[in-house]
Formats: C-alpha cells, sequence, structure tokens
C-alpha cells in the first residue's frame, strides 16, 4: 500500500493536485479511502495501476480531461463484463461435455446469424 | 518484429518531432492493454511502440540513436503491470459498484438476462406489488376508530385500524399488505381510501359534529333535561326555557377526534320544534285562549 506522495514518485507523471482531485472526483477509489483527518489514503497495487492508466489517457492518448470519465466508465464496464463472462466460462467448464458442446454449437450458429 | 523505432512508429527517419508524437498517439490508442484487455500480444506491441516513442520523442537521445551511439534496445521501461493485470481481481469491485456492476445482484441480473430473464438459478427477489383499494367505512367507526378484518380481492384478508379521526377520502398505507414478494422479497403495500358512509342524523363539519334535534312543545316552552344522541351514546342535556326551532347548543367536546392536535371537536345540537303527530282539541282550546291575548308577527321582518 502506497501513499498518496508515494504514488506521485512511483508513477511519476501525475503531481498532488492532480492525483487528489481525480480521487475526489472518483477516478480513482484508494483501496482505504482516507476518512479520518488525520488518515491518508492508501493506494494498492490496483489502484496505482489505475492511475498509470489516467496518465496515459490525459498524456499519451490525449484524452481530454472532460472525457476521461466517460473512458474510465466505458473501461469499468468492459472488465465488469468480462469478470462475468469469466465466471460463466468457468461455470460452463464444469459442465459434461455433451453440454459444454452443445452450448458451443448454439453461441457459433447464433454469431453466424450475426446476432 | 523490427526493432527499428522508426519501422516500429510507421515514420521516415526524417519526421519531425510533431510527427512522431502524432504517430505514436494513433498507435497508442490502437494498442494500449488496457484498452484491449481481451489481447495477449498486444502489451508486447505496445510495449515496443512506447520504447520507440521513450527514445524518439527526446531530440537528443534520438540524435545518439541515428549517429549509432546506442541501439533500440534496453531502452524499454522497467515491467509495469497494466490496469488490466488487476481490472478482474475481487478488490476491482469498487469500481464496477460505480458502474452499477459490483454488487450480487447485478451479477445475477447480467445472468438472468443470459438465461432470457429465467436465471439457472432462483428468480431474483423483488418487491411484491402495491396494491389500491376503496373502503367504505360506518360514519361511527370513522368517528371513533375501529379495527376491521377485510377482505379483499383474491381472498386476501388484511387487518385494518382505521385511526379515530380518519377523513373522508383519506388514504390509509398498509406496509406490506399488498401483494406478496417473489423469493423472500417484501410484500408490496395495500392503499385504502376510506369512504365514510353517511349517517342517519349525525353529519359532520370537520371534527365538529352537527345533528338537529326534534323536541316537544313542552321541552321547547318549559326547557327542561333531555336525552340527546352522541357518537359515544346518549348524554343529558339542559334546554332552556322558550328554545325555538333553530336554537343550537353546543355540546362541547363531543365532536370527532382532531388526529393532529389530540383534542376533539364539538357536536352541535339544533333543536326543532315538533307538535303532536295528531290534532289535539285540547291543545287547541289551550292555544286559543292563550292567543287571545298574545298575538305576535314572526314574519314582521319579511314585511308581510
Amino acid at each position: 500500500m502506497k501513499t498518496l506522495s508515494e504514488v506521485v514518485l512511483v508513477v511519476g507523471r501525475v503531481d498532488r493536485v492532480e492525483l487528489h482531485s481525480w480521487v475526489e472526483r472518483g477516478w480513482v477509489v484508494p483501496e482505504r479511502p482516507g476518512i479520518e483527518p488525520s488518515a491518508e489514503p492508501a493506494f494498492s497495487e490496483l489502484d496505482v495501476a489505475r492511475v498509470r492508466l489516467i496518465c496515459d489517457l490525459r498524456h499519451d492518448l490525449a484524452v481530454e480531461e472532460e472525457t476521461v470519465p466517460l473512458m474510465l466508465s466505458l473501461l469499468d464496464q468492459l472488465y465488469a463484463m468480462r469478470r462475468h463472462m469469466t465466471a460463466l466460462s468457468s461455470a460452463l467448464q464444469q459442465q459434461p461435455e455433451d453440454v459444454r458442446r452443445a452450448i458451443m454449437e448454439l453461441v457459433e450458429a447464433s454469431q453466424r446469424r450475426g446476432g | 518484429m523490427s526493432d527499428d523505432p522508426y519501422t516500429l512508429l510507421g515514420v521516415a527517419r526524417t519526421a519531425s518531432q510533431d510527427e512522431i508524437k502524432k504517430a505514436y498517439r494513433k498507435l497508442a490508442k490502437e494498442l494500449h492493454p488496457d484498452l484491449n484487455p481481451g489481447k495477449a500480444d498486444i502489451e508486447e506491441r505496445f510495449k515496443g511502440i512506447t520504447a520507440a516513442y521513450d527514445l524518439l520523442s527526446d531530440p537528443e537521445r534520438r540524435g545518439r540513436f541515428d549517429r549509432g551511439e546506442i541501439d533500440a534496445s534496453g531502452q524499454e521501461r522497467p515491467q509495469q503491470h497494466y490496469y488490466r493485470d488487476f481490472a478482474q481481481d475481487p478488490s476491482a469491485g469498487r469500481y464496477y459498484a460505480q458502474e452499477g456492476f459490483g454488487d450480487e445482484e447485478s451479477l445475477h441480473s447480467f445472468f438472468s438476462d443470459l438465461f432470457g430473464g429465467r436465471g439457472p438459478g432462483p428468480r431474483p427477489r423483488a418487491r411484491g406489488a402495491d396494491v389500491a383499494y376503496t373502503l367504505p367505512v360506518d360514519f361511527l367507526d370513522a368517528a371513533k376508530g375501529a379495527k376491521k378484518r377485510v377482505t379483499i380481492a383474491d381472498n386476501h384478508t388484511i387487518d385494518l385500524t382505521i385511526p379515530a379521526g380518519v377523513r373522508d377520502r383519506q388514504t390509509l398505507r398498509l406496509k406490506g399488505q399488498g401483494l406478496a414478494g417473489f423469493e423472500g422479497g417484501p410484500a408490496g403495500d395495500a392503499y385504502v381510501e376510506v369512504h365514510i358512509q353517511p349517517h342517519a342524523y349525525f353529519e359532520r363539519k370537520d371534527n365538529d359534529v352537527q345533528l338537529e334535534l326534534p323536541v316537544s312543545l313542552a321541552e321547547a316552552v318549559l326547557g327542561g333535561r333531555i336525552q340527546v344522541p352522541t357518537i359515544d351514546g346518549p348524554v343529558s342535556m339542559n334546554v332552556p326555557k322558550g328554545s325555538n326551532t333553530g336554537a343550537t347548543l353546543r355540546l362541547r367536546g363531543k365532536g370527532i377526534l382532531d388526529p393532529r392536535s389530540g383534542k376533539r371537536g364539538d357536536q352541535y345540537v339544533r333543536l326543532r320544534v315538533v307538535l303532536p303527530k295528531a290534532p289535539d282539541a285540547e291543545l287547541e282550546a289551550l292555544v286559543e285562549q292563550w292567543a287571545k291575548d298574545h298575538a305576535y308577527n314572526p314574519r314582521a321582518e319579511m314585511g308581510s
């Protein structure tokens, strides 16, 4: 777990004020939010990776500031969907062979129809 | 794959810094691993173009590379963990939650959608529907309050407490008395609109009760104590001597409870003098005698 200052140091492409504003806007939600006045928020590896992602979006991909929430929202939906799909596919893998094959055939047929 | 940074970025060796930046951005938008979570090889490609851009975006290092002083290798950034490496961890749920994806329920609804709204497991918990009824209520039950067991549609019985002083057309909300919920979800609510039925002789005006009370000629002329019906049952009331039709007497605190103030209104008793039902010779003689010396004109104000 890292403090806000440590994240700034490690990532190198965001300053304290900017990162603070990202947290305030909910772009980054520290694993341990600094709710008590004295407590500093603590960022996990996941949070740091997200900070890097936002830096990439802003600096490398030239995403406008007001577009960042939109992109994060779409990405969060994408990852949530992937997580659901992973759960679904691991559930499918526990099904008997003939069930899995039947499902795969239906999925492929449906994709051939374009639906 | 070529290691040459110019080839990786797809620019000429003579490209300006601005062209290099534009080329990198264009590629980064396509190849950023976090925007392509499902593609395994994309991270390597992205690292390649990022390393190439790192090298070429710095004019000094670009110059050294062009002069052959350094090669394209060794410029890679240290191992970086991308967001996508974590994004499917359970702890990432706090980000999905913002998108309404986080909790069990939406996972469930996701799978329910997949299975045509009828998931493999139980149906989602859902609150039962609200129902609305109108209920005729006795004047006295509304005035004094009552407990009722009412059977409504579908043989559904509800126990209903009618609060004292309920108003006509008032709606009572009965929490949890609507239709049953699904799969342990809470029942809906019942909304009962009260329709107060008229009473044979009581009338209600706000929190007061009005009553027209017939009195005999003797009671009107001579006065005395008489029995008056109230919503609580008969009470004794004093009629003053010479009380005419239209005289209104007040029984304080015999009206209807005002639920807000907790006080009861009053009952107003309007007297109506009633002659005996059949003509009576004795009364005729008496009044004839009396009228000789006591002529009066009750229509004087009408000018007739």
